[in-house]
């Protein structure tokens, strides 16, 4: 007996082949719609009432005076991090421990300022802070990998629990500081350089950048980086060619770690008014692993990612402000979250080929074209 | 090999240009800042009040700031501008001067660590009235615009600790222990005064009474609180309070049918079975206050504002007659009129003793500098005189009665 074999309604196929520039078209509408979506729920949540005062909104409360300046610290900040965690990542080491990383660092600077602050010249504070945060985050990162190497230990906890010891460490410290109870330690009166370059801010968006530099020549064009790839790709081939892969994982963790410890002591000195909470850090060290995962470890792309995501972070919340919608925090997930959700899905069509329902002999003609 | 080299001379150079940079900026002076002209009236439309708060209205501390600003502008006829979640950090500088940018003349923080924020910024527009609440350095610093405001919300939970002593009788009555509980969020001053006049008002009622106090490290924590509030529980305490934001200590008696006795809010409806009373701030006086001070061009608003009951920012949340003994009512009525009238005073040191002795003298830390200076002489008249040289309280004693089960915070 014949079965007629009836043909799925849309079929899913894999693609190789695609060009670049189609392939940022999806994600570029992938954006666009997530705008319009932006736009969208906040239409219904106000009832009605904006739309198009939304983007305006957004746009405002991303630019309009001196917000720009927090919009490019957020930026600086969040990219910085971003580095940080993208060359264990692309070694396939889960280090979700940027964010305790870049608070050791921020303590490090702390540390240097409340004992050493107008004991020492200025300038010179500010490189030793620069150095014990450098320390501090390096030591940090390189603890989980020290056990990693050793005893094969599982990074993405030990990484995550290193987190709440620093923010311990940071809570208790400064309830020594603040004797009063109150566990506030005000504005610290020593070691800003934010004044820098004129108009605050502007000295951490140039390190940044420069930063941003090195880490793509790094993964790039240096031995290291392509070390690090091959450890990322196959264990087992870094051995073969010869690869120290323990050395590999120490050392990437140490970079790593150093350059959150960059991140804290720009949150530190980086800002007009320093100082040290357990807060400081803010979650950037959990975005920034988004963030690395949607610029596929690239640091030229980082820079537009990282953009996108605090625009949509501190427009949305200027939008929630102004039109009273809930609480700031709330409204302002929700548009970062659409915005991830659909970058991330756009992938999806990146990578398949979907065809809705097709004649057999033109199915046949496609899947011998896609395997051309 | 190499590319190390690259890195390391790199990195030297961004030290190196930073450092020179630095030398060359240390010296330079801040932009010219605008000059105080002194305040001249405005126009209702005009006005605009900016409102930061710590957490947003989740947190029961929080929420009661923007609820009362809320009433305060509508009332008033101004506009506000509410920014919530907003950090101790350079985040409340950056965003009091958004709002500064945006047209308001009023700005207003609610979080203690947001002071140092929003005095730089006072500093920076004289012309913009800051205010803070639980801050301390107004009446040091003489800046301006720049004040302090708080409410003698010990007097409220002194009250609301009077009720929960004519409860507490009642058990003493039934058999049970004379021994309460409370849970703190850190050992800073603004707590200890409101146990200790909470407790007061128990003594008051019941004077065998002792109260334990734990501390929970932080101003919301609700699976600490909750644990906090168990563990007194545990210790043999038949009545709980708490200064802490969230719900964690009110459900956690709920669930052990312990009364309990809140702050800035009435838990009734969550807990009808246990809920007695509470106390909590009003801020739509000062609010108004400061809004007609700006209406009017008024420019002594005050360093530091201290509301009691006559002016409405002291206030005890319903009374949950289910739960309280015979005659509650009455009585705070009372004592309320007692505490307006200055015939009570919570702190008299004849109603309490420290190791063992009556308090003739002491110094309180009421100036702000980096050693906390024990400064001022806070006993007058028999009395330990609270918020009377600035509105944060200062009361931080341990007084006998009162046993502290952790100081780690």
């Amino acid at each position: 007996m014949h079965t007629k074999k009836r043909e799925p309604f849309i079929h899913i196929m894999k693609r190789a082949d695609m060009p670049a520039w189609k392939m940022w078209l999806i994600r570029a509408v992938a954006v666009l719609i997530a705008f319009l979506v932006s736009g969208l729920v906040c239409l219904i949540l106000t009832k009605g009432q904006h739309f198009g005062g939304f983007y305006s909104e957004m746009i405002k409360g991303a630019f309009h005076g001196t917000r720009i300046y927090s919009l490019l610290q957020s930026w600086a900040m969040l990219l910085c991090v971003s580095l940080a965690v993208t060359p264990a990542f692309k070694m396939k080491f889960w280090n979700i421990g940027a964010e305790g990383q870049t608070l050791m660092g921020a303590f490090a600077s702390a540390i240097v300022i409340w004992y050493l602050g107008g004991k020492v010249a200025g300038s010179l504070l500010i490189i030793i802070m620069l150095l014990v945060s450098l320390v501090f985050g390096a030591i940090w990162g390189v603890i989980p990998a020290l056990l990693k190497a050793k005893w094969n230990t599982n990074e993405t906890l030990f990484t995550l629990m290193m987190n709440y010891i620093a923010t311990h460490l940071v809570l208790f410290t400064i309830n020594q500081w603040a004797p009063d109870g109150s566990s506030k330690i005000g504005i610290l009166k020593y070691g800003s350089f934010s004044s820098i370059l004129g108009q605050k801010y502007i000295i951490n968006v140039v390190i940044v950048t420069v930063l941003t530099a090195i880490v793509f020549v790094y993964l790039r064009f240096s031995k290291h980086g392509y070390e690090l790839d091959v450890v990322g790709e196959s264990v087992n081939t870094a051995k073969y060619v010869g690869i120290n892969v323990k050395k590999v994982i120490i050392r990437t963790m140490i970079l790593s770690g150093a350059i959150c410890g960059i991140a804290g002591f720009l949150l530190v000195g980086g800002s007009p008014t320093p100082t040290l909470n357990a807060d400081l850090v803010g979650g950037r060290g959990f975005t920034a692993i988004l963030v690395s995962w949607l610029s596929q470890f690239n640091p030229i792309i980082m820079i537009f990612v990282t953009f996108l995501v605090v625009f949509m972070q501190r427009g949305s919340s200027q939008a929630a402000s102004t039109f009273n919608i809930g609480d700031s925090e709330a409204f302002n997930g929700v548009i970062v979250g659409i915005f991830f959700l659909l970058v991330i899905a756009s992938e999806f069509f990146v990578r398949y080929k979907v065809v809705i329902k097709l004649k057999k002999d033109k199915i046949k003609a496609v899947r011998e074209g896609g395997a051309k | 090999m190499k590319m190390k080299k690259v890195f390391v001379i790199v990195l030297a150079l961004i030290l190196a240009v930073g450092c020179i940079a630095c030398f060359t900026a240390c010296n330079k002076e801040p932009a010219e800042e605008e000059t105080f002209a002194g305040f001249a009236p405005i126009a209702k439309s005009n006005i605009k009040m900016g409102l930061i708060t710590l957490h947003d209205s989740h947190s029961t501390y929080d929420k009661n700031f923007i609820d009362a600003a809320e009433a305060a502008c509508q009332n008033m006829g101004v506009q506000l501008v509410v920014k919530s979640n907003i950090e101790e950090s350079d985040a409340c500088y950056n965003t009091a001067v958004e709002l500064v940018e945006d047209g308001c003349n009023i700005i207003f923080a609610d979080s203690f660590g947001h002071e140092p924020y929003i005095l730089k910024a006072a500093k920076e527009y004289p012309n913009v009235r800051f205010a803070h609440a639980t801050g301390t350095t107004a009446h040091t610093e003489l800046v301006p615009n720049f004040y302090n405001a708080f409410a003698n919300i010990y007097e409220g939970r002194y009250l609301a600790g009077v009720a929960a002593g004519m409860k507490l009788a009642e058990l003493v009555e039934e058999g049970k222990a004379a021994k309460i509980g409370y849970v703190g969020a850190y050992t800073y001053a603004e707590v200890v005064s409101g146990y200790t006049s909470f407790f007061l008002g128990v003594k008051s009622i019941v004077p065998q009474v002792t109260m334990e106090v734990t501390f929970t490290g932080s101003w919301y924590d609700e699976t600490a609180e909750r644990e906090a509030a168990n563990k007194l529980i545990k210790n043999g305490c038949v009545l709980i309070s708490q200064h802490a934001d969230s719900m964690g200590a009110p459900s956690a008696c709920e669930e052990a049918k312990i009364p309990n006795v809140t702050y800035n809010l009435s838990t009734k409806a969550q807990c009808p079975n246990t809920y007695l009373i509470g106390s909590r701030i009003n801020w739509a006086p000062y609010f108004t206050h400061l809004i007609s001070c700006t209406i009017n061009g008024v420019t002594a608003v005050g360093f530091d504002w201290v509301g009691g009951f006559a002016e409405g920012s002291v206030e005890i949340t319903e009374l949950n007659t289910t739960v309280a003994a015979e005659g509650t009512a009455a009585k705070l009525e009372e004592v309320k009129a007692k505490l307006v009238s200055g015939e009570i005073k919570v702190f008299d040191t004849n109603n309490f003793t420290v190791n063992g002795s009556k308090l003739t003298s002491y110094n309180a830390d009421v100036d702000s500098d980096a050693n906390f200076t024990k400064d001022t002489q806070a006993i007058i008249n028999g009395y330990f005189a609270e918020s009377l040289y600035r509105s944060a309280p200062y009361f931080d004693l341990t007084i006998d009665g009162i046993t502290l089960l952790d100081t780690k915070f």
